[in-house]
């Protein structure tokens, strides 16, 4: 059996000699079939790590855009304890994106070049954060419906075969789990308090439970990069499969929360020992991907806008690192040298 | 408890306003250290507000002329200049101010002891970006001196005495002055010249006399928290 050791020792060895490609594919194949961990300096599938570098770039996007619709709440928290919470939530989120380009940095492909591709729309990030967040009951909803689906989705993700990837995913987990808790401890208290206050957070729960639900990707007969992922290790179940335990995990929540799910078909399968659940609108969901969802371009034009009105700012710590210890700094300058210091709105 | 109030609604109003920030930094490490200090600052708030009264019915509840914090941490965020001068000149007085309240015996001296870390590492923040944006390019080094400047006029109202708290504020305004000149002068910024008060003679803020932004600041802080009357969240 090979081991991730012998792979990198086929690799070294060969090193500036001829490229035995069928030899490093079989090392690799070895290392995912013992469960091992791909590092970044072993030999990979080229396909492999373009999967990769899809799927982390797409998470981190998804962390950084996920900050605004909770980030629209932060100056309207209702009390000087939730306000502290989603202030910490929404920082942890950017510390979740940071380890993650961290991670698919490991790949060879820097931040900058991500995020250009953020902007440019030609990488994505997850579809739930184009709905707006309209109450503050919507708030709990994120936390518990798209924090529990995010969970549910990252959790296995902690086996995943690539080390950088599953070693942030293991830290990522923890405070997800956290935040999770803390949206589902808001709706209680909305839940339990004036009806006027059970009535948003049942309005909230009514809008983000299918989009949440889609967060899943979808149906197994439809999911383009499934199979191969699934065959890398880096996906360890379907979509489908981790749906269903998602849907299995909040219907008993929801039924402590004493809200409902907006679910006519929603009930306990007892042959197949789970619920059976309605049929998801994937026309919506194939719409909001393709950029028609309610914030796309709310989105993307937040993201851009900051990125822009913030070059001088990496310019000047750029050029002051320059001058001061002789490198070229690292906050990313975008290559641009702009010094007419107008404001790009 | 006059200084409870000014000191927990500058800590109040400071954190909201770098709240506003989330989502629009310049750089994702900034996302991280200004939400970071907001917490921080936010904390601070809880702490005094409560030694006042109940934290909640104080943030939530008064009106605009029953604030006393200063007028300088209301200002808007405007560029990330701005945001960077108002929290240099800010962390600087609550290092030597917490600096002097922890040494003492008076009822802030635990909070102050704490606190000092957390200011004492805002002020890092605030210093090695006035530095990289005084210092850096043509563009920084403008609208960094124009921040500055901006704000020079709402950094006396710091060393107006406030009734509770024995401080020597002579000689904090003069270690204020001292130490704010020489990050500046390191900036390659110039010491704004000009009147560090207002029009208004009076420690305006500190007296619930503000400026026109504070109360739509309000109104957004309090929207929600006013139109579900005796809620609990």
């Amino acid at each position: 059996m090979a081991t991730a050791a012998a792979q990198r020792t086929a690799r070294t060895e060969a090193d500036g000699a001829r490229t035995d490609t069928a030899a490093y594919q079989s090392a690799f194949d070895a290392a995912v079939a013992a469960d091992e961990r791909i590092e970044p300096r072993d030999w990979m599938p080229d396909a492999y790590r373009a999967t990769l570098v899809r799927q982390i770039a797409q998470h981190a996007h998804s962390e950084i855009i996920g900050m605004q619709p909770e980030a629209n709440w932060i100056t309207r928290a209702p009390s000087l304890r939730r306000k502290a919470i989603l202030m910490a939530k929404v920082q942890d989120e950017a510390g979740h994106g940071l380890y993650l380009y961290s991670a698919a940095e490991t790949l060879g492909t820097g931040r900058d070049e991500l995020l250009g591709k953020l902007h440019s729309g030609r990488q994505k990030y997850s579809s739930i954060f184009n709905y707006p967040t309209l109450t503050w009951a919507d708030v709990g909803a994120i936390g518990w419906l798209v924090d529990g689906a995010a969970i549910t989705n990252q959790v296995p993700l902690c086996r995943c075969s690539y080390g950088p990837y599953a070693r942030a995913m293991v830290r990522i987990c923890k405070e997800e789990s956290f935040h999770q808790r803390q949206g589902y401890e808001l709706l209680l208290a909305l839940s339990r308090g004036t009806p006027e206050q059970h009535a948003m957070a049942q309005d909230a729960v009514d809008r983000w439970w299918w989009p949440s639900l889609m967060m899943f990707g979808p149906p197994d007969d439809e999911s383009q990069h499934s199979a191969q992922s699934m065959e890398w290790k880096i996906k360890r179940h379907s979509n489908d499969e981790l749906r269903q335990r998602f849907v299995d995990i909040c219907v008993p929540q929801a039924a402590s929360l004493g809200l409902t799910l907006p679910d006519p078909d929603l009930r306990w399968n007892e042959e197949r020992g789970h619920h059976d659940f309605g049929a998801i609108d994937w026309t919506e969901f194939w719409e909001v991907l393709k950029g028609n969802g309610p914030c796309n371009e709310q989105r993307i034009t937040q993201r851009r806008r900051a990125h822009d009105e913030g070059a001088w700012v990496r310019e000047a710590a750029a050029a002051y690192a320059a001058k001061h210890t002789g490198n070229t700094g690292s906050t990313g300058s975008t290559g641009s040298t702009d010094e007419t210091g107008a404001t790009r709105a | 408890m006059t200084a409870a109030l000014a000191l927990g609604d500058d800590a109040l109003v400071l954190s909201h306003r770098l709240g506003e920030w989330a989502g629009h930094a310049p750089v994702l490490e900034e996302e991280v250290a200004l939400a970071n200090i907001a917490l921080d600052l936010l904390g601070q708030a809880r702490v005094l507000l409560s030694l006042a009264g109940d934290e909640d019915e104080l943030a939530y509840l008064r009106e605009e002329r029953a604030f006393r914090n200063l007028q300088l941490v209301e200002q808007p965020n405007g560029d990330f200049a701005h945001t960077i001068a108002r929290q240099l000149y800010f962390s600087v007085y609550q290092q030597l101010l917490y600096g002097e309240l922890a040494t003492g015996d008076g009822p802030f001296a635990p909070l102050a002891a704490k606190a000092v870390k957390e200011v004492a590492y805002h002020r890092d923040h605030a210093e090695q970006w006035t530095l990289r944006l005084g210092d850096g390019t043509r563009t920084g080094h403008e609208r960094m001196q124009r921040a500055c400047d901006a704000l020079w006029r709402f950094t006396g109202e710091m060393f107006q005495p406030v009734e509770g708290l024995d401080v020597d504020w002579p000689v904090l305004e003069a270690r204020w002055l001292e130490y704010a000149g020489d990050v500046l002068g390191r900036a390659t910024l110039t010491v704004p010249q000009g009147p560090r008060t207002g029009a208004w003679a009076a420690g305006a803020g500190r007296q619930g006399l503000h400026t026109e932004p504070f109360g739509r600041m309000l109104a957004e802080m309090q929207h929600l928290h006013r139109s579900h009357p005796g809620a609990s969240w």
